[in-house]
Parts: C-alpha cells; structure tokens; sequence
C-alpha cells in the first residue's frame, strides 16, 4: 500500500512531510478499500492481525472515549486496550486527540467501531503516517523509489533459517499488504485512464503512427512529422526542462496536405497548437494558440480535413499497418519503461511542479503499476487506453486486424518502420534557450488585432485523383522558372499570370509544386524583372489565407520589405501591395515590424499629394504611397505596429495623403487611422492635426467604404470631449445621421451608429442630433439588427435618454419595449448598454410605467446574476432609479423570490464599481422598511461595515448612504457601531470629493443617535470636520452635519451631568 | 594619341551639334561626351585603317564589359542593330543613334528596337525557328530527359499563345508591340539586349561626366 498511497493518492503538497489528503474521487475510493480491508483483516487472518507493529501508528483522531466499548479500560479521556504487548505496553492507546495503535487487529477494531467516522480516521491515520508499512514491519520496509526489494530481503532472511514464527508472520503481512498495494493501483490506474492524459510513450506511440502515414506514397494522409529536437532526455520528453515543468512533453512541426504547418506541443494536459516553434527559430512560441485535443489524430482531424477524410480512408486501406505498427510500438515502450528511467525525472519534476503536480502522479501511476505486475493485462490498459479512448471505433478495429496478422508480416512492418521513420529531413538538435525580454514580449499583441483568416479548411479533400489541367501546366512553368535563365523565368512568369490567379486552385497549384520557393527565391536575385514578375504573381495569390501563411513561412516578407529600400518604384509599389496582402495576419505582422518593414513602409508615404497638376514622377510617388498606405493598413493591425508607425513619423504624412482627393488613397489612410485611432497617442494626434475635419469632409463622400471608415474613426475618437465638439463645429452630426438611412450596409451601420453613441457623450451634440430626429431612427433600428449595431444603437439611446424630454421621445417612438426586450439577451457589450439605456428612460414616471409592465425590472434584477462584473453594476445602476420611480417598488422588489439575498451576496464583490453600484441600490431598497428588515437579516450590516475601508470615492459615497439607510432599522445603529464602521466613515470627510461629505454626514448623524458611536466618532475627532461641513452651502449637509455635532454634544453634557449629580 | 589629340576640337562640337539635333534624347554637351569616347573607343582599336567606326569585336566587348551582356547571339543581333548601314562597323552616328534608344528610349523606341534584334533573318518577322534559336539556350538541359529540347519547344509555344495575337505561328511587330504594351515584361522576350538601371546609370556616368573632366585637362 506504500506505493499506492505514494503515487496514486494525491496528497495536497507534492512533498513528503505533513500533506494532506484531498478530497477527490481518487483518494475517497482509496481510503474505502483501505478501510475495509483494515476491517476485515483481523477476521481473516487472524494470526498476521496481532503482529505487533515496529512502531506505533500515531495520529490525531476524532474519537473519544465513549466511543470505546468492551475490552478497553475507560478512565476520563483515555482509553488503554486490554489486549497488550508482550512487555506489557497496551495495543491501543487514546490520549484525546492523540491515538495509537500497535496491530491490526486493534486497527480493525477501531474501524469498525469508528462506524461513519472510519474514513475520517483512516484518512487521518495515512496523513500522519506516511508510510505505514514502515511502521509496521520496521524501516527496513520503508517504500522506497525504484526497485522494491523488501520480499527478496525477507526471504533472505527465512533462507537463512531464521525461521522464527515472527518473520513468517511478517512475510504473510507484507505480502498481504502488498496484495492490497496491487489491488489500490489496479483501482486507480482504472479511474486514471478515464482522463486524458498523455504520457511521453503514449506519445511516442502517435507520432511513430503518424510518421508511418507519412511515407506509403500517393495515399499519405501527411506529409511529414518531425520533432523539433531530436534529443530525447531519459524520461522520453524532448522538450527543454524548463518547458517540462509546464508538463510539455515535446514539440511538432506537422505539415499536412492542407493546411500550413502545424506546429503542434504535445503536454500532459493534451495536445495543441504553439505559436510556431520549429527547429531553428530563434523566437519562442510556446504560448498555446488553439484549443486543447485530447491527442495528436484529434488535433490532425480538425485542423486538416484531408487528413480527417483520408485518415478513415487510411484505416481501411492499410488496416493491417497501424494497428502493427501500434502493437510494436507497445513493445518499444514497454522496454524503455522496463529501464525504470522515466521515474526520476518525474520525481524531479515533482518538485518543481506547484499547479501541475497533480497531473504528474498520473504517469507515475502508470510506472509504479507497471513494474509492480509486468502483465499483459494493464499493459493494454495503461498504454492502449489513451488510444482507445480517442480513436474510439478505429483502435477496435485494428484491434481485430492484430490478430489476423501472422507474426512474419509484423516484423516486416517493423523493418520497414524503422526506415520509414528516418525522415529525409533531420531537425537539428538545438534547444531552445528562454528568450530575452523582447522576444517574449512579442507575444503580448492584442488590441483589434483580428485573425482575418483563419486557417480555411480547404475544399480539395478528394485529393489527387481529377486535379484541374491548371496543376499540370503550372507545375511544368514552375519547372521552367527553376531551371530556366532570366529570359526563360520571365516567359515563365508572364505565363502565369495568365492563369486566373483569383482561383483557389491555380493558387494552391503554385504552392503544391514548389512554386512559392522559387517565387520568393526569384525576389532574392539582381534581375528585377524577374522581381517584378515575380511580385505580380505574388500580390494576386496572397489574397489566399493558405498562401499567404506560406509566404510568411518561406521568409517572403523579410525580402519583399527589404525591396522596399530598391530604387525602382514599380518594384516597391508591387512589394508594399503584396506585404499589403500578407501581412493580414499577427505573425506575419509581427515580421514586418521586426526587419524594420514599418519604418521604410511610412518612408513611402511622404509624397506630394495635391491633386493640382502632377507630374509622370510626382504620380508615381503618389502611387507609392497608396501602397504604402495599403501595408500599412495591414500592419495596423498590431498594437506594436501602431506604435512603431508613430514613432516612424507616420502620423503627419497620414495626416497629409488625408488631403488627397483620390478615394482609392483616402481607403487605406482613413482605414490605417481608424486602426490605430485605438491607440491614446492617436486619438489626441487625429484632433490635434486637423484631421477630424478630414474625416468630417469625406463622411459626405459617396463611397461606403471610405464612409465607413471615417465614422469609424469618429467612434473610437469621440470618447474625447474636445473632438466631439470638433466633430459638431465642422458639421459631422448631420451626415452621421443622414448615414443611418444605409440601413442595409451593417458594417456601415455598425460604424455610424458607433460614432453618434460616442458623440451622444455631449448633451449639446444630442441636441443637434434631435434636430435631425436621430433618436426616431435610432429606435427603428432596435429590431432586427445585428448585435454590432446594437450594442451602439443602444449605446446612442442610452447617452440620448440622460435628458427628459429625450427619454420622453423614445417613449413616444415606442422605444421602451425593444429595449426591454433586449434585456434577456446574453450580449454583455450590449446588456451593459441596454441596462444603462432602461436606466435612463426608468428616470420618467410614465416610462417606469411601461417597464414596470412588460417585468423589466425584473429583467434587470435577474442581470445582477450574469456573471460579467460590468452586466452586474449596471444592472445595479439601472436598479436604482426603477426603485426609485415605480409604484409600489417595496413590494414590487419582495415579489423577486430571493432577490433581496442575491443583491446583499453581490456585497462580496469585488469589483469597486458593482460595489458601489449595489450599496447605491440598497441605499434604495431600504427606504421601504419591510425590505430593510430583510436586508438587515440576510447580514447587509456586516457586508457594509467590512467595505468601509475603502478609498474609493464613489464607492465611499454610495457606501455612506447605505448605511445611513439601513442604520433606520433595529439595532442596526449599534451593529454598524461594533462592527467598526464609524472610524473610517469620519474618514470620509476628509475625501476631496463634496458628494460623499453629505453622504456621510448623513450616516454619522445616524449613527450618532447610539452613544457608543458617538464616543467613537468624538475620539476620531469628528467634530472639527463636522464644524467644517457645517459651514457648507449645501443645506443637506449642514443639516446631517449639525445634528450629529447635536447628538454628541448631548452625550457629552448627560455625561457630565451624571458625573456631577 | 597625338592624331586623336590633333582632332580638332572646334570639328568634334560642330558634329555634336549636328547630331545632337539628328538624334533625339541627347543634347549637345553629351553628344560632344559620346563622340569622345567614340574617339577614345576607336583609337584602341588595332585595325585602325578599315573604314570609320567600331568593329564587331570592339561593340561586344563595350556590350560585355560595360553593359554586362553575355548571350553571343543577343550581342550580334545588338551590334546588327546598332549598325543601320550593314557595314560591319558602327559609325560615330550609328553610335549615337543607337546608345539614345539602347540608353533613354522611349517604350516605342526600344520595341522597334527590340523587334529588330530578335527577327534574325530581318523579314519583318519573328518565326518558331528564330525563337528556338534565341531561346535553346535558356533552360538547363535535364539529360535524362528523351528530348532535350522539349522544354525549349514548350518555352516557345508559351511565348506563341501569349503573344501571336493573329494566330499565324509567328510573331508580327504588332503582335509584339502589342504583347509588350499589355505587358512590359516581354519586351525582351527572347533575351537581355538592353542594359539595366544600374549600367545606364554606371555608363552615363562615365560618359557625361568624367570625360569633360579629364578632356579638361587635354585642352
């Protein structure tokens, strides 16, 4: 049971020492079978049951005397056993909370008697005692890592001819207990194989299967599985130690028929995509950028549906070889398991391992069980289980097949695996070494990068059996591009692009023979005609997502952003379109900026650009920088890029080709400006530059694209008051407006109606919008929308409704009801919106009405559920003025069967704003008293005091009137008062904020009405501020301010006069 | 040198202005500059006595060692075209006429020009055999190929479909102006007969400027 204990349990801490046993299914099925082995061992065999232990078994037990019976001697708390050793010292022993126990007989009895606490207790006598088999049969039983001996020394012992009754005995217990180790293992190792985890042999085993379908031919599934390393460290990882930690076992570069290559990390926890670690990069790219599969075929299946579709084709096929070569595989890892290697490494990972020790001991189960019963049995068990699992019907069929081969062929098929699994390809040895800082900061893009494409599953599953005549003739051009002198590549190239180069297949055609090497081989040379022909060719394929993760793959970008700096001007215009076209994607993004791609791109953009009569030269230039603009465009993409554009000097020339009269460059200027309009620097330069009235002038422009692109950039510029009101004076609201008629366009839409949101912000440029009717339209486009023009139509409605006579107006429109509807939407962005949009209408009487009606407030209760902190608070907000308006709001709120708990639980927060959100709500609710007596029950006084802390002006606000809310209620005063809530409310006051002095000061005269707070608030020197606050122009304040002075002076005199009297 | 020297100086500026206005794309100044190195070219040169101008061997060299051509073929047809009046020599005005297209051509110049170096036999033509000819050379021969020449006859069928715009197996000037005009790539087609930026730019260099310099100092 040693080992059982040592590796199946899995204990809190995965040292030695004091661990605890965690409450799993694992561990409760373990101490089950402990137990009732420990129950039934002294019926059983009974003479093994009175060997007396080397040691006791020590532990801190629940029980107490009066759970012991017969045979024990009771005095008070202790108990002594009867039954005694042969020097006289009791079996078992109970010296409350410490018991110890001397055999197993004792052990059985207190088991049985411990009746529903026997697991308690076993639980509690395996923590204490580590290894109990030492204890009993004497350290030299101790389990050990590695080989376990402890039989071979016993029967050492008995040969020789030490035969006393003593070591028999012990050698029946030994192995009894080994019996139960075995059986424990044998449980577990069931439990475990349930669970995906993947094992260094079992992935081996995947990978040698895949490998084997990489070399049969025309029908491979694949066309090549490497490693990245092929150096393979002793316990069967190929990832560096650092990585191994993490559980990562080694790392794949897969390339299918497909897809681009796969490059795939293989861990404990499964199998995913890394960010691109191959052999030579110098990046680091573990981070994990797919979902997890339970292992490599699972992964292969959903990434490349050539290899779903022919991997089943496969298994008929050759049904024979992968389930031989998995047979034989089961054999190459059962003789690396047999050297026992694969166990220290785990043990050495164990401690550095916090989070993922857990999923160690699972490999370590398989090990320990394996070298504990060397059987056919869990063999399949502990290594076919993984596949099984996964590949379900398909190992049960080549299940089947094993059988029906002869043994001869199998060891054919090995021969030939061994040679197959040497790849042409020998993926160097080098490991990667932790990045500096720059590289590992690479992967922390994020902002709007969007991954425009994807990996596309690609159509042409049915493979090579009728490809298009295209793939021939382009196979033979590209042979000719390869073997050909200038003259010839040039014929080559001009043929090709008469090919339709928009088609998928002539475009995987080029990259399926070869034809993205030499293209890219082609920008590489002196001849710039072949450059140019070249980049023709390119700029029209890399509009494919496939092709352009190959450009990127093959090192196009690095050389298309070196001919940037080439002279001829042709040459950088078609380079900048193509990086234009490749660079849609991060990585590739991130490469272009890397070789320095992004300054040279902005140095294209400097260029004359006014429209008045240019020369041939001048034209060209304007030329180049449309096309710099484009990559830029592409580029913008990437946080960093945005950066470094700026940093290039980018913004003045956007500012300048903003001028120009051509839409064909205002599309990329406006779309590079609204990528990056994300970024603060931006925002603030787009004002400061005169560009927004840029952007005001070409929203009239009748181009959609270029319209959507403006209106796009006024949304996420118009968070800044100053450009609100620069996007009003230049005249920007009304076609704003005028552009929601292009209702059919959502893209648009969704753009126009973002900029009138953030410019609703101002209440002036809502007024100008009403002059055009914006909130009529607006609610007609509550329906049958997509959620994109929602969530900022809403929005809109929601900054439009902060006036009256505006919420009045979408009632009128009949507003109410969609925006209520939208209520039950599961849309966060727009639930946030639409809160804040009831919220504002739920201000007018007659709109609470219809809300009241169609259960919104309801609605908004139940958001306080959804589990997005920013859903809650506005739910919360929103609450506020419902409560505050409706009729009947006490009982409207009793009526939400456990409403009130839901909103006093929301106090554990801890969000600052759905805090103060939530106290601002309850401020509400208890001015109904019923509703306050329920609060106070459901424990809003302590919940309020623990917040009380809190340095956070609008929370201290809200908090404050919570509680001078709920001090309204039975002893409520005087709890607030013990549970510390006074002294830091007197803190308050000194808050620089003015709304949260009459706040509080209305919660301190609340308080002051108990003695116990004023003596309190007096020796937290509460009257000099409150003098202060007295002295306010706010009356409210003054008020609350003077009668908490009033209360504590009162307490002072009545002191003084009962020490006098 | 001391003939050369003995050349009137007043003689050489009174051609340069009369082909300077013969001949478009250069002014005087650097008619003047190209007559001198004219002159300079011819003195080297070993049989002096026959006629006035540049030989064959003389032309290729300046073709190879100035404008990095390699192609034999490409350089006679080169030096075919330079030498209008067939005299197997290239005159001082042949000289010039010839370097303002092969230098600063216009598109239309150097199709004509073009045109001229690849119909080999000169018939207003460019047929099958005159392309397998310019082109046999073009790919690297894969010996174990059957035919050898396969590709070369494929290269040809290509260049056909693309530019035998009236369909009679052969290339007319207006298949080729107009296969060059779509596109620019196949200007030469068959073979590198004008010079790079890069050599334009090394060339004129030395010519314009250097010259003067040094004829400076001569004068």
């Amino acid at each position: 049971m040693g080992i059982a204990l040592t590796r199946a349990a899995q204990w809190t801490t995965a040292s030695s020492g004091t661990g605890k046993l965690e409450i799993t299914p694992i561990n409760e099925s373990l101490l089950k079978e402990i137990a009732r082995f420990v129950e039934q061992f002294s019926a059983r065999h009974p003479q093994e049951a009175k060997h007396v232990f080397k040691q006791p078994l020590q532990w801190a037990t629940s029980l107490e005397a009066c759970d012991f019976k017969t045979e024990y001697d009771i005095s008070g708390p202790t108990v002594k056993s009867q039954e005694t050793d042969i020097d006289g010292h009791p079996m078992l022993q109970l010296t409350p909370p410490s018991i110890s126990v001397r055999s197993l007989s004792q052990l059985s009895k207190l088991v049985e008697l411990a009746q529903e606490k026997r697991l308690k207790e076993v639980r509690a006598c395996l923590e204490a005692n580590r290894d109990p088999v030492a204890k009993m049969l004497g350290p030299s039983f101790a389990t050990v890592e590695g080989e376990d001996s402890s039989v071979l020394r016993l029967l050492e012992k008995v040969r020789e001819g030490d035969l006393a009754k003593e070591t028999e005995t012990q050698v029946r217990l030994l192995i009894l207990l080994q019996q139960l180790d075995t059986h424990l293992l044998s449980n577990s190792l069931k439990q475990i194989s349930q669970e995906v985890r993947l094992s260094p042999a079992a992935v081996k085993n995947d990978v040698e299967l895949l490998k084997s379908f990489c070399c049969d031919g025309e029908k491979r599934v694949l066309k090549a599985v490497q490693y990245t390393s092929d150096y393979e460290f002793a316990n069967g990882c190929r990832t560096p130690p650092w990585r191994q930690v993490h559980g990562e076992i080694c790392y794949l570069v897969i390339q299918t028929w497909d897809t681009q290559p796969l490059y795939v990390t293989c861990s404990t926890a499964g199998v995913f995509l890394n960010g691109g670690i191959r052999p030579e990069a110098e990046e680091n790219a573990f981070d994990r950028t797919s979902e997890v599969y339970k292992d490599l075929v699972t992964l292969l299946k959903s990434m490349s549906p050539h290899f779903a579709v022919n991997i089943h084709k496969q298994d008929f096929a050759f049904q024979e070889e992968p389930s031989s070569t998995q047979k034989i595989q089961h054999m190459e890892s059962v003789d690396a398991e047999e050297q026992g290697q694969p166990q220290r490494s785990y043990d050495h990972q164990e401690k550095n391992v916090h989070e993922k020790a857990r999923q160690q001991p699972v490999q370590n189960k398989l090990g320990g069980k394996k070298k504990l019963e060397p059987s056919l049995k869990w063999k399949n068990l502990g290594l076919a289980s993984p596949y099984e699992e996964t590949n379900g019907q398909k190992s049960k069929r080549s299940a089947v097949a094993v059988k029906s081969v002869g043994t001869q062929e199998k060891m054919q098929k090995k021969a030939n695996f061994s040679v197959s699994s040497l790849p042409g390809r020998q993926s160097s040895i080098k490991t990667k070494t932790p990045g500096g800082e720059g590289t590992v900061r690479d992967f922390s893009e994020s902002s709007s990068e969007s991954e425009e494409d994807e990996e596309q599953p690609e159509r042409r599953t049915e493979s090579n059996t009728d490809l298009p005549s295209e793939y021939w003739q382009i196979q033979k051009l590209v042979k000719y591009l390869k073997g050909g002198n200038q003259t010839a590549t040039v014929i080559a190239l001009c043929s090709m692009r008469d090919f339709n180069l928009a088609q998928e297949t002539c475009q995987l055609a080029i990259r399926d023979v070869g034809g993205l090497e030499v293209l890219i081989n082609l920008l590489d040379t002196e001849e710039i005609k072949c450059k140019i022909g070249s980049l023709k060719i390119l700029k029209e394929i890399s509009r494919n997502g496939q092709i352009r993760r190959a450009i990127a793959d093959l090192g196009g970008l690095q050389t298309m952003v070196r001919i940037l700096d080439s002279p001829d001007k042709n040459l950088k215009c078609l380079a900048a379109e193509t990086i234009a076209n490749v660079a849609k994607f991060r990585r590739a993004r991130r490469t272009v900026r890397q070789h320095g791609g992004i300054k040279r791109l902005v140095e294209l953009l400097d260029c004359v650009p006014d429209s008045a009569a240019l020369t041939e030269e001048q034209e060209t230039d304007v030329e180049v920088a449309r096309c710099g603009a484009l990559a830029l465009w592409s580029c913008s993409k990437s946080t960093r890029n945005k950066e470094a554009i700026r940093r290039a000097g980018g913004i003045p020339l956007l500012a300048r080709l903003l001028k120009s009269p051509h839409e064909n460059m205002l599309i990329p200027v406006v779309g590079t400006l609204q990528e990056c309009a994300s970024e603060r620097s931006y925002r603030i330069a787009i004002q400061t530059e005169g560009m927004v009235e840029d952007l005001v002038k070409n929203l009239s422009r009748d181009n959609h694209e270029l319209q959507m692109h403006c209106a796009s950039a006024i949304f996420k510029c118009a968070e800044d008051q100053r450009t609100r009101d620069l996007v009003r004076q230049y005249g920007g609201l009304q076609p704003l407006v005028s552009l929601l008629g292009q209702a059919d366009n959502k893209q648009l839409l969704a753009a126009t109606t973002g900029a009138i949101w953030k410019c609703s912000i101002s209440v002036e440029n809502v007024a100008k919008f009403q002059e055009h009717k914006a909130l009529d339209t607006l609610v007609g486009l509550l329906t049958d929308q997509p959620e994109e023009v929602l969530v900022n139509v809403v929005g809109a409605l929601g900054e439009g409704a902060q006036t009256p006579a505006n919420s009045a107006i979408i009632r009128e429109c009949g507003g109410i009801q969609p925006l209520v509807n939208l209520l039950t939407g599961t849309n966060q962005a727009l639930l946030v919106n639409v809160t804040k949009a009831v919220g504002a209408c739920a201000t007018e009487p007659e709109n609470m009405t219809i809300i009241d009606r169609l259960d919104g407030v309801r609605l908004l209760w139940s958001l306080l559920k959804n589990p997005n902190p920013d859903v809650q608070a506005s739910a919360a907000w929103a609450i506020c003025p419902c409560i505050e308006n409706a009729k009947d709001a006490g009982e409207m709120v009793r009526s939400f069967v456990g409403g009130l708990e839901l909103i006093v639980n929301l106090l554990e927060s801890t969000n600052k704003e759905v805090l103060a959100s939530v106290c601002a709500a309850i401020a509400k609710i208890a001015k109904d008293e019923e509703n306050l007596a329920v609060i106070t029950d459901h424990g809003v006084v302590a919940l309020l005091a623990k917040l009380t802390n809190t340095t956070d002006d609008t929370l201290r606000r809200h908090l404050a009137e919570a509680i001078a809310r709920c001090c309204l209620w039975g002893s409520n005063r005087v709890s607030f008062g013990e549970a510390g809530a006074v002294a830091p409310l007197v803190r308050y006051l000194k808050s620089k904020d003015s709304s949260v002095h009459q706040a509080t000061a209305q919660a301190l005269f609340q308080l002051s009405k108990d003695p116990n707070n004023c003596i309190t608030m007096h020796e937290n020197r509460v009257v000099k501020l409150l003098l202060g606050m007295m002295g306010s122009t706010d009356e409210v304040l003054q008020e609350a301010s003077a009668g908490c002075v009033a209360n504590i002076r009162r307490l002072a005199l009545a002191n003084e006069k009962a020490q006098c009297g | 040198m001391s003939e050369m020297s003995a050349m009137n100086r007043k003689l050489i500026q009174k051609l340069a202005e009369t082909l300077s206005k013969q001949v478009k794309h250069f002014n005087k100044t650097e008619a003047e500059c190209l007559i001198r190195l004219f002159n300079g070219l011819l003195g080297d040169q070993s049989d002096r006595r026959v006629g006035n101008g540049l030989d064959r061997g003389k032309f290729r060299n300046i073709l190879h060692n100035t404008f990095g051509m390699t192609d034999d073929m490409i350089m006679d047809r080169v030096f075919r075209a330079f030498d209008k009046d067939n005299d197997s020599y290239v005159s001082v005005k042949e000289w010039i006429e010839g370097l303002s297209v092969f230098l600063r051509g216009t598109l239309d110049e150097k199709i004509k020009y073009c045109f001229d170096v690849y119909d080999l036999n000169g018939d207003g033509h460019i047929s099958r055999e005159e392309m397998f000819h310019m082109l046999k050379n073009s790919l690297i021969k894969q010996p174990t190929e059957e035919d050898p020449d396969e590709g070369i006859k494929d290269l040809v069928e290509i260049t056909l479909k693309k530019m035998d715009y009236d369909h009679d197996s052969r290339l007319s000037y207006a298949d080729f102006e107009k296969a060059v005009k779509d596109e620019n790539l196949l200007l030469e087609a068959f073979g590198t007969c004008l010079p790079d930026a890069k050599s334009i730019l090394a060339f004129e260099q030395l010519a314009f400027q250097a010259p003067l310099e040094s004829s400076g100092h001569h004068y």
